[in-house]
């Protein structure tokens, strides 16, 4: 049908394909024009990366001059007395991302099995795009749902629950007085995470070519055997990709965990106390922020932001690339 | 003298070690299946939630009233803010799409390919603040620095979309179109982009529906505390709605936490009713142009 419609389009076009110098000199000039407006919009789109490094980077100017490298170790931020440092929040935004990608990783993989392999089309069609639509909640909405169902939920019973069982570990310390906690945050932030890497892992195990996997049932493999063999090595490289991103996703998340990690200022090593990340401080303390120190100091958070988030983007990229040339070279 | 019992089946039957591997397939096999059912089971948690508290919360002058009875001056907000958004991201990424699947080389198409995947990987919050930096420091809060974050944001949605559909219109067209002499610009806009149009909109509707609940850069740049009056101008801070349930949210007033869930409820079922609309019109269009 595209094609009647495209070739009634052509025929329209080569209307005005009548050789004449005139003709051809507007075409060289509109072709010119045409190929440098999109080829300046390209452009924009990497110049606009380095200007947001730039000014990021600018407005911290005042706080990385007075803190240098420093701030990163710094585990005080008394916006009162003027020291700031970003040592708690860098360690609550990686155990916070840690924690959500070690719960979330393995969900989303077994979804993206289930998906490509598992499920029939029918089941595959509905369940899919309900799991996509898990990343098309706002993070605000979710963020206020953690707040006020998720975390009673979690204090009442997860936290005692996991305290009693696997009390032993330092990570799971008592219960506090409420459910605001890193803790909660990470499970927020899982589910960010998991449509995310689901999608992109389902569409990798899909790519499995089904003769080499037909092979090892045929020699016996159970089909977890099958998965375990040849599908999870074939496309280890994507998942890791996969995962990569969906990290990056949770250590930039700013609204929804201010929501309910808290916005505790101490390291812990428990999971159940309050703590904060980069993005999450920004976001809370940025509109009330005074004093040029606060807010070059909420800038400096962004530019560690930006340096963590690129490299984990970066690592992706450079990840899922090499295993595309890898499936190339095997075709 | 005793006979062997001979089974013909018995290589078929699982000894203990096969029945153990069947055994552990299996509950993989349900653990996976489970995976799914749970991360279903979350969103129907968390929709459930947002509409049997925000159902009660709507009115009619829920939605046409201002504070303290009604959102409509954070509706229309958000509607503003995004529609500039929108004017200013689908045009660009649209042109990015063109220049990536039409004009450039290999080498400087995944350049660019990277570039997009780089802003579409940066945290929110970056944009917000590189925003501010640019456009309210030192000056005041507009809803117009609202909609610059939301177009960065939307940008690589946009263009990545278009991009897919580009790469769907059957290469004949182009070959065609060479053949017959028509000229670059001509195809390109008269052939080529016409045929890709239902899947620029559905990527421009995803992209709509993920820039209408971004949080983040609106706090820094378009945060509103009370939004008694429908601003029509952008260039003034802004009410919008996802800034108007984080305030809310932060705030324990039940009150106020009735009024976050009415307003989560109006924004969430837009969210859903667009995204769904477009991923429909997406499976038909794409139906279409490979059959």
């Amino acid at each position: 049908m595209s094609a009647a419609i495209g070739s009634a389009r052509l025929e329209r076009a080569a209307r005005h394909a009548r050789p004449s110098a005139r003709r051809k000199q507007v075409d060289r000039i509109l072709d010119g024009a045409l190929f440098g407006v999109c080829a300046f919009a390209a452009l924009l789109s990497g110049v606009v990366i380095l200007v947001i490094a730039y000014q990021v980077v600018q407005g911290a100017s005042p706080a990385i001059s007075k803190f240098g490298l420093g701030f990163l170790f710094e585990t005080t931020w008394q916006p009162n007395f003027g020291v700031f440092g970003a040592g708690s929040l860098l360690f609550g935004t990686v155990v916070s991302s840690f924690v959500a990608l070690a719960i979330g990783a393995p969900i989303a993989i077994s979804i993206g099995l289930f998906l490509s392999l598992l499920a029939p089309a029918g089941v595959r069609n509905i369940i899919g795009p309900l799991v996509e639509m898990l990343a098309a909640i706002p993070s605000v909405i979710l963020g206020f749902w953690g707040i006020l169902i998720l975390a009673p939920f979690v204090h009442e019973n997860l936290e005692p629950w996991l305290h009693d069982t696997l009390g032993f570990i330092p990570l799971f310390g008592s219960p506090e007085t409420t459910g605001a906690s890193v803790f909660t945050a990470s499970l927020i932030l899982t589910i960010m995470i998991v449509p995310i890497i689901a999608s992109i892992s389902r569409d990798l195990f899909l790519a499995v070519p089904k003769d080499v996997q037909d092979g090892a049932s045929a020699l016996g493999a159970t089909r977890w055997e099958v998965v375990r063999g040849v599908v999870l090595p074939s496309t280890a490289s994507g998942v890791v990709a996969a995962s990569l991103l969906g990290l990056g996703r949770a250590l930039g998340e700013a609204i929804a965990v201010t929501q309910v990690i808290g916005a505790g200022s101490a390291i812990n090593a428990s999971l159940f106390k309050t703590g904060d990340t980069l993005a999450s401080r920004i976001a809370n303390q940025f509109p009330g922020a005074i004093t040029g120190m606060h807010k070059a100091s909420l800038f400096y958070l962004g530019v560690i932001l930006l340096v963590i988030g690129l490299i984990s983007n970066l690592t992706a990229q450079w990840i899922g690339r090499r295993f595309d040339y890898r499936r190339m070279a095997a075709r | 003298m005793t006979e062997l019992a001979f089974d013909p089946a018995a290589p078929l039957t699982p000894s203990g070690n096969l029945r153990r591997r069947r055994a552990f397939s299996r509950a993989m096999e349900y653990g996976a299946t489970g995976a799914a059912l749970f991360a279903v089971a979350v969103l129907g948690i968390v929709i459930y939630t947002v509409i049997s508290r925000g159902a009660s919360a709507l009115s009619l002058e829920f939605l046409f009233t201002g504070v303290p009875t009604g959102i409509a001056p954070a509706i229309i907000g958000t509607g503003l803010i995004v529609a500039v958004a929108t004017a200013m991201a689908m045009p660009l990424g649209v042109l990015i799409a063109l220049f990536v699947s039409e004009f450039a080389s290999d080498r400087v198409a995944s350049a660019s390919q990277l570039a997009l995947d780089l802003l579409n990987g940066l945290p929110s919050i970056i944009i917000g603040l590189f925003v501010f930096g640019l456009l309210v420091d030192h000056k005041t809060q507009s809803g117009f620095a609202g909609s610059v974050a939301l177009a960065i944001i939307m940008l690589p949605l946009v263009a990545r979309g278009t991009q897919e559909v580009l790469l769907l219109v059957p290469n004949n067209l182009r070959e065609a179109a060479d053949a017959l002499g028509v000229s670059r610009w001509r195809a390109v806009l008269t052939v080529i982009l016409p045929s890709a149009l239902g899947g620029i909109l559905t990527a421009t509707v995803l992209a709509v529906a993920r820039a209408a609940g971004e949080t983040a850069p609106l706090i820094l740049l378009s945060s509103v505390f009370d939004g008694k009056e429908v601003i029509l101008n952008v260039s003034e801070a802004t009410p919008n709605i996802p800034v108007m349930i984080f305030q809310l949210s932060e705030e324990a007033n039940p009150e106020g936490f009735a009024r976050a869930w009415g307003a989560s409820l109006v924004l969430i079922s837009f969210i859903l009713f667009a995204s769904l609309a477009a991923r429909a019109a997406h499976a038909r269009s794409r139906r279409k142009m490979t059959s």
